[in-house]
């Protein structure tokens, strides 16, 4: 998509944000917000560089409560109790994300999830987080000492700037050459390293961010909420985030928007209704999505409008085996190329887009 | 009556084997994991919902059908292998092309299902499950009372776990089976019916898993809850171990059982979170595991 | 119409790994007790045609008739079952498994497979490493477990890709006596190779592969005559 298309998408969207609390009621809206941002930031590390973060409400949670701790009971301006909030979490990502990145893949994913669980037992065992009562009647405070947040509207448009600057935030490090990096390592993480760059440091400084970002929007629904609750660190919460971003569109931008606001009101509207299926409902999401809709709405939509534009076909994106050891310890070798998958948004094999990618990257050597 | 650091040696020895039963579970659902990801790469998430399956399948049983403790270890695992077979047959096999990790976010979206499933039915509280008479009370060992029924389990995975490493290293469905985990491709062109052997292998999986849920069931509480408790776990007793070797999961699992159980007496806060500050020291140290073979 | 001495005859087969058209339509015959031989340069596709006869490959269309029985739309298991045997490029020893081991895993494929104890009788350094680790074992006692492999199978119709390949020349030689012992035996054999001195003496015909389709035939007896196409394709 051109420049100008772009600019007139994010445009609508934010002026469909900045009118939406006369449709929805506000805290709705402020949580799809923080979902949102939360589902962008798992993105970074899932759609852009291709790690599965399976404990990410860990960092969610965590900025939660120091949010609230920080506000509620050592009385932090509320921008301060939500920069430190931000702050803890992108240490708390830094010291998991030097751990996991150890591994990858499908042993990444268990590790994040493991240390994820391990922080929710801290959490559910330490005296400053309430146990299972949680956080609770934590003050909203003011803006700069200057602007009420208790009210709801006001908070709003607060968070909705939080998250406008954080998602350009987001756009912006995609499209630089740190992202264009991530990127290249999510389709050929050999080919990055034999090209001089030090992988690993490019995946703990998406971590890092990440798990900021994810900071951030905890902070952020603690305010809103003005509760700090021990099910946001849950795995359930990690899955859920999976969930939208896999429904919304993985490694598309607006995707995990989509998809927040989607899973967010779905919740919204069945929680009562359903009760406990409200999970079974998820999976079938979830096992749906996956078999059958693993480009999610941003990529079913970004796909129709291809076609209809008439634009050159993108390659379909085959997706290769990745040799993982298992109980052999050779490294199932397979044919250079198998069967194409219907446009996978998981790509490992070849597509001009990613030739050009590295072929960038070489000239910049 | 001696005492060890403070601790009475009978409450220490009850700890100790209350650390080997859980370390039980621990071995046999790793050592199902580590099967099934050898052969189809694949995390299986839902490992845990099989787990509560085989002890809802046991307590369904008794209550609905009158179906006893001992025809429950052999009924459910056929029950819940068969419906793994189906999960495979139906969902799994499509993701086989595709990166791994949708096979562990199609498991997950499983699990949550079954559990879900379960919750709605039978809420979140547990049922009760009643000792076999024959594998009630306790022996007398002079330094502690051991309860027959944890002695039980303990035997009975090891069986179990010993039932599986020889199926697989010393039979010839064994042979094939390591033939396919290393060439799926060659071994098909061999003659072996690979798509067969990946679906046993995840019927097997399945019905491991179910094994311990029917042991399970007299010993903790018959819960829609106790896969989920346990799977994480369960993941990081296998980061620890490797999935490199058969015996690296059991020593693993009852390994870790034991330093969980240990620490539940001597450090009782940390108890539930020691096994993954493990898991953290050995990433540390060898992220291969500490049976790993790659990398 | 197939003949009653045809083993296997392929019609206009094309063959895709993914989105790569490799073979553009291949014919050809082998018939019973026959060695063909397909040569070709690099990238030609001679054992693209292996595999894709055993379902190995992506897609594929045209026809294969394996003894009768069209084998385009069957399973790699099945094909096997057809009474064919497959010898790799790549060898395929089982680390996981010792020699003895490798050798027995093969499922019967057809009654007249070779004894345990005739196979050590034609390959005696077997018999001596049947203990070791497969991959353990030297290139050309690899290669020799790879084909003896197949031989106690029972299969009929033999595919062997580069079997000469990075091996000594006694061992060449040796590999050499033993297609010729197997053809006498009446084995069916389907030769890759990149080495023509080997193999040209071993075949009855000759097939040359280029860009995914035969563009010579050559029996036996045409060598001299038709050497220039030798030259011509394989720069020989």
């Amino acid at each position: 998509m051109s420049m100008n298309k772009s600019v007139l998408g994010y445009g609508a969207l934010l002026a469909l944000g900045l009118v939406a609390p006369l449709v929805v009621y506000p805290v709705l809206g402020m949580k799809v917000l923080c979902f949102a941002l939360f589902a962008c930031a798992f993105n970074l590390l899932l759609g852009y560089t291709g790690l599965l973060s399976f404990g990410h409400a860990v960092f969610f949670g965590a900025a939660g409560y120091v949010a609230g701790h920080t506000i509620k009971v050592w009385g932090f301006p509320t921008e301060l109790g939500v920069l430190a909030a931000t702050a803890a979490s992108a240490l708390l990502g830094f010291l998991f994300g030097s751990l996991a990145i150890r591994r990858s893949g499908i042993y990444f994913a268990m590790i994040t999830l493991a240390l994820a669980q391990m922080m929710y037992f801290v959490f559910l065992q330490a005296p400053f987080t309430g146990g299972e009562d949680g956080l609770q009647g934590i003050p909203r405070g003011q803006l700069l000492g200057l602007i009420d947040l208790s009210d709801d509207f006001t908070l709003y448009y607060v968070v909705l700037a939080v998250f406008a600057f954080a998602f350009w935030l987001i756009h912006r490090t995609i499209h630089s050459p740190f992202g264009q990096i991530l990127k290249a390592i999510r389709e050929n993480e050999a080919r990055v390293t034999s090209l001089g760059y030090d992988v690993e440091r490019y995946k703990l400084m998406a971590f890092v961010l990440s798990a900021g970002l994810a900071g951030l929007a905890g902070a952020l629904k603690a305010i809103v909420f003005r509760f700090a609750t021990l099910a946001d660190a849950f795995w359930q919460t990690s899955g859920e985030v999976v969930l939208m971003t896999l429904v919304g569109g993985m490694g598309t931008v607006i995707g995990p928007v989509i998809g927040a606001a989607t899973v967010v009101t779905l919740h919204n509207t069945l929680a009562d209704k359903v009760g406990p299926l409200l999970t079974v409902i998820m999976g079938v999401i979830f096992v749906t999505c996956v078999l059958l809709f693993r480009r999610g709405i941003a990529g079913e939509f970004a796909r129709l409008y291809r076609s209809m534009v008439g634009a050159r076909p993108r390659e379909p994106r085959a997706a290769v085996r990745r040799p993982e050891a298992g109980l052999a310890p050779v490294a199932k070798a397979e044919e250079p190329k198998t069967q194409a998958a219907k446009g996978d948004p998981m790509p490992q094999g070849p597509d001009d887009w990613a030739y050009r990618l590295f072929a960038e990257l070489d000239a910049k050597k | 009556m001696t005492d060890i650091f403070g601790v009475p040696v009978p409450a220490l020895m009850g700890q100790l084997m209350l650390g080997l039963v859980n370390g039980s579970f621990y071995a046999i659902l790793s050592l199902g994991l580590a099967v099934i990801f050898g052969m189809l790469n694949i995390i299986n998430f839902a490992h845990g919902a099989l787990f509560m399956m085989g002890a809802f399948v046991a307590w369904m049983g008794l209550n609905y059908l009158g179906i006893g403790y001992w025809w429950s270890l052999l009924l459910a695992p056929v029950v819940v292998g068969l419906f793994g077979i189906v999960i495979e047959r139906g969902l799994l096999r499509w993701l086989y092309q595709l990166d791994h990790l949708y096979g562990l976010l199609l498991t997950f979206g499983l699990a949550l299902i079954i559990e879900g499933l379960f919750r709605y039915r039978f809420g979140v509280s547990g049922q009760p499950y009643a000792i076999p008479e024959q594998l009630g009370g306790a022996l007398n060992l002079g330094f502690m009372f051991l309860p027959v029924y944890r002695g039980w389990v303990i035997a009975a995975s090891l069986a179990a776990c010993f039932f599986t490493w020889f199926m697989i290293e010393k039979t010839r469905l064994g042979a094939y089976l390591r033939a396919a985990t290393e060439n799926p491709k060659l071994t098909q062109a061999f003659g072996i019916n690979v798509p067969l052997m990946v679906m046993l292998t995840y019927g097997f999986g399945a019905a491991l898993a179910a094994f311990a849920g029917v042991l399970a069931a007299p010993a903790l509480q018959v819960s829609p809850l106790m896969g989920s408790n346990v799977i994480i776990v369960v993941f990081a007793v296998v980061v620890i171990g490797g999935m490199g070797s058969i015996l690296g999961a059991i020593v693993t699992g009852l390994g870790l059982g034991v330093v969980e159980g240990l620490s539940k007496v001597f450090y009782p806060e940390v108890s539930s979170t020691v096994v993954f500050i493990i898991m953290a020291i050995v990433l540390l140290f060898r992220p291969a595991g500490l049976f790993g073979k790659e990398k | 119409m197939a003949r009653a001495t045809e083993f296997m005859r392929v019609t206009d087969l094309h063959a895709f790994y993914g989105e790569s058209h490799i073979l553009h339509g291949l014919d050809f015959v082998v018939n019973k007790g026959e060695c063909i031989t397909l040569l070709g340069r690099n990238g030609a596709g001679r054992s693209t045609t292996l595999r894709a006869i055993l379902g190995l490959t992506g897609r594929r269309t045209g026809s294969i008739m394996i003894n009768g029985r069209e084998a385009i739309a069957l399973a790699p298991h099945r094909i096997a079952r057809l009474g064919v045997g497959f010898c790799p490029e790549e060898r395929g020893i089982y680390s996981s498994l010792s020699c003895e081991e490798n050798l027995l895993l093969l499922p019967q494929l057809g009654s007249g497979g070779m004894s345990l104890d005739e196979i050590y009788e034609m390959f005696p350094n077997l018999y001596e490493r049947r203990h070791s680790q497969g991959t353990r074992l030297s290139g050309g006692e690899q290669q020799m477990l790879a084909m003896a492999r197949i031989l106690r199978t029972g299969a009929r119709l033999l595919l062997l890709d580069e079997i000469s390949e990075g091996l000594a020349p006694v061992i060449v030689q040796r590999l050499g006596q033993i297609i010729r012992q197997l053809k006498e035996k009446g084995f069916t054999i389907l030769l890759v190779e990149q080495n023509f001195r080997f193999a040209a003496p071993l075949a009855d015909r000759m097939y040359i592969v280029e860009h995914g389709q035969i563009v010579s035939e050559i029996h036996q007896h045409e060598l001299q005559e038709k050497h220039y196409l030798l030259q011509e394709y394989l720069g020989v």
